[in-house]
């Protein structure tokens, strides 16, 4: 038997000890979810993001967005009438990393896309006050001035490919995505045609306004406005979800 | 803590260290209510293991015991389940105080006509105080928590002027489908003398007093072919419901901050700009994300907001 004193006066052991507690609650609290059958719910819908929702993604990351707003609705009444339907796990299932968060000095935004126009985000981003006078966010003008750099979004593909997610290269991999996402959705997945498609999106939608340009806010809109939009929740019983857990 | 070697000398035991010559540390046991409270964490989670979901085993996990939960699914049959949010989530909507105390309400307010609401203060209490949480979840971050929106972005729901039309029945097809608010951009089509012409018309048909030459070049483009905009703005420029076109003849402007503007040129700018850039304003549809009850709740909160038609 190890004396208290032993361990307190020996910062080795100190130190290996403690690691391995901890490493008890990481095991298994974190590793049955990835052996789990019922961890991801089978539902229809969810693709990965396209190129430009993947810069827009990059973009909310590298604000720092996630600090003050969470992208988790946790299944209870208030946060149903709030946000909608609670978040599932398949919803996040291609993002990494995930942007749950849990601090909420703004709203949530699992479930913004959709629920305000794009000259609203536009208005909104520019200058929060302008469209919610009591609002605390900051001002992000230059996501309006700022082109958006794509040069390099073949290989933020690449690199999330490498974690799993399904952006394809080759035919099979293409073919594998029609046969999942349905065509339209496989084409925007092909990295090969990444940076057309990010135009194409850009300049059909126009989410910024600027029919010239393809800026940074074209591309936090368009991520914005899919968010939580993806899964059709009409088309499931509410019983159905609860199986999962 | 506050105890010092020279007062108490010999009461507690010291780690038998001394730094720097003569600086000890006291080796106290643990305050023994903490450590009962740390015991009774400890009878709470094992006792937890028992009822709730908990211990993972191979491909599944434990899932409680005696406490099950038993809820309606969307076709009505019951169905139970081990205890987890999601069905707790469920039975709170269907059983929970909440959902208990405001359903005869709401079956009440479903089951009614506009017309039975609108004339009925009990119902109409009810309707305002749940619409006024789903007006501020979801209208509010527009129109603002008043309605009073923000002039060239999103109309004012307190006024009694309805772009989209003020009857019951528009506001509730407004909020399930939603609308697009479009004017073309005419800063191509006409050059800037034009353009200044058209915004002298249009000035002149709320009773500015603006340059009546101007006035008569700017109606002519207006009222023919030429300029089109009584397609949707009518001959008479009252606006035309189902285009959502605003009706220039009163004082209430929606997109150029006419009543801003300190004097008739900075107002003719400012419709001028409205002309040349056009406008384009999407409102979402809502019968995606809303019930129908929550749509008819809304409806009857935004047509009492203006005064509705």
């Amino acid at each position: 038997m190890i004396k208290h004193e032993s361990i307190e006066t020996n910062a080795a052991l100190l130190v290996i000890l403690t690691l391995i507690v901890v490493s008890i609650g990481g095991l298994v609290e974190i590793v049955p979810l990835f052996y789990i059958d019922d961890t991801v719910e089978d539902v229809e819908g969810v693709r990965p993001y396209t190129a430009l929702e993947l810069r827009g993604r990059d973009i909310y990351q590298r604000e720092g967005c996630y600090l003050c707003h969470s992208q988790m609705i946790r299944p209870f009444r208030d946060e149903l009438l709030r946000y909608g339907h609670y978040s599932l796990a398949a919803e996040s299932q291609y993002d990494h990393p995930f942007q749950w968060g849990s601090k909420r000095t703004g709203p949530d935004l699992a479930r913004v896309g959709g629920k305000y126009s794009n000259e609203w985000h536009v208005a909104h981003l520019r200058n929060p006050r302008s469209v919610v006078p009591q609002s605390i966010m900051p001002n992000y003008p230059w996501l309006l001035q700022t082109d958006l750099d794509y040069s390099d979004v073949q290989d933020r593909m690449r690199a999330l490919k490498a974690t799993g997610v399904p952006y394809s290269e080759t035919q099979e991999e293409y073919d594998a995505n029609v046969v999942e996402f349905g065509v339209a959705a496989a084409d925007q997945l092909d990295i090969l045609h990444a940076e057309e498609n990010l135009m194409q999106q850009a300049l059909t939608e126009n989410y910024d306004g600027q029919r010239a340009r393809v800026t940074e806010m074209d591309a936090l809109v368009a991520y914005l406005q899919v968010l939580g939009t993806m899964v059709d929740f009409s088309k499931y019983d509410e019983g159905y979800f609860a199986d999962f857990r | 803590m506050s105890q010092t070697k020279s007062s108490k000398p010999s009461a507690v035991q010291t780690t038998g260290h001394a730094w720097d010559g003569d600086i000890q540390e006291f080796n106290n046991p643990l305050p023994s209510w903490w450590l009962w409270a740390f015991y009774a964490t400890v009878v709470f989670a094992v006792v937890y293991w028992v009822f709730y979901p908990a211990w993972p085993i191979a491909s599944s996990y434990t899932k409680g015991v005696m406490n099950d939960i038993t809820f309606l699914d969307s076709n009505g049959n019951r169905k139970t389940t081990h205890w987890n949010t999601r069905s707790a989530l469920l039975r709170d909507l269907q059983e929970g105080k909440t959902a208990v105390l405001s359903r005869d309400y709401l079956d009440k307010v479903a089951a009614a006509s506009y017309m039975e609401i609108l004339g009925d203060p009990e119902m109409m209490a009810f309707t305002r105080s749940m619409a006024k949480g789903i007006f501020g979840d979801n209208c509010a971050p527009c129109h603002g928590s008043g309605g009073a929106g923000v002039i060239g972005l999103f109309p004012n729901l307190a006024d009694d002027d309805w772009l989209w039309g003020g009857s019951v029945e528009d506001i509730q097809a407004t909020l399930e489908n939603g609308h697009l608010g479009f004017m073309p951009a005419f800063g191509e089509v006409f050059d800037d003398a034009q353009l200044d012409d058209i915004a002298s018309y249009v000035l002149s048909l709320s009773g500015h007093a603006v340059d009546a030459a101007a006035s008569e070049r700017g109606k002519a483009i207006f009222q023919t072919n030429e300029g089109g905009c009584y397609y949707c703005h009518t001959h008479e420029a009252t606006g035309l419901k189902s285009q959502g076109a605003a009706n220039l003849t009163d004082q209430i402007w929606t997109i150029a901050d006419v009543n801003g503007a300190a004097d008739l040129e900075g107002k003719k700018e400012r419709v001028k700009q409205v002309i040349a850039n056009g406008v384009q304003r999407r409102m979402p549809a809502w019968s995606d994300r809303l019930s129908a009850a929550q749509i008819k709740l809304l409806t009857v909160y935004v047509h009492e907001l203006g005064g509705g038609q």
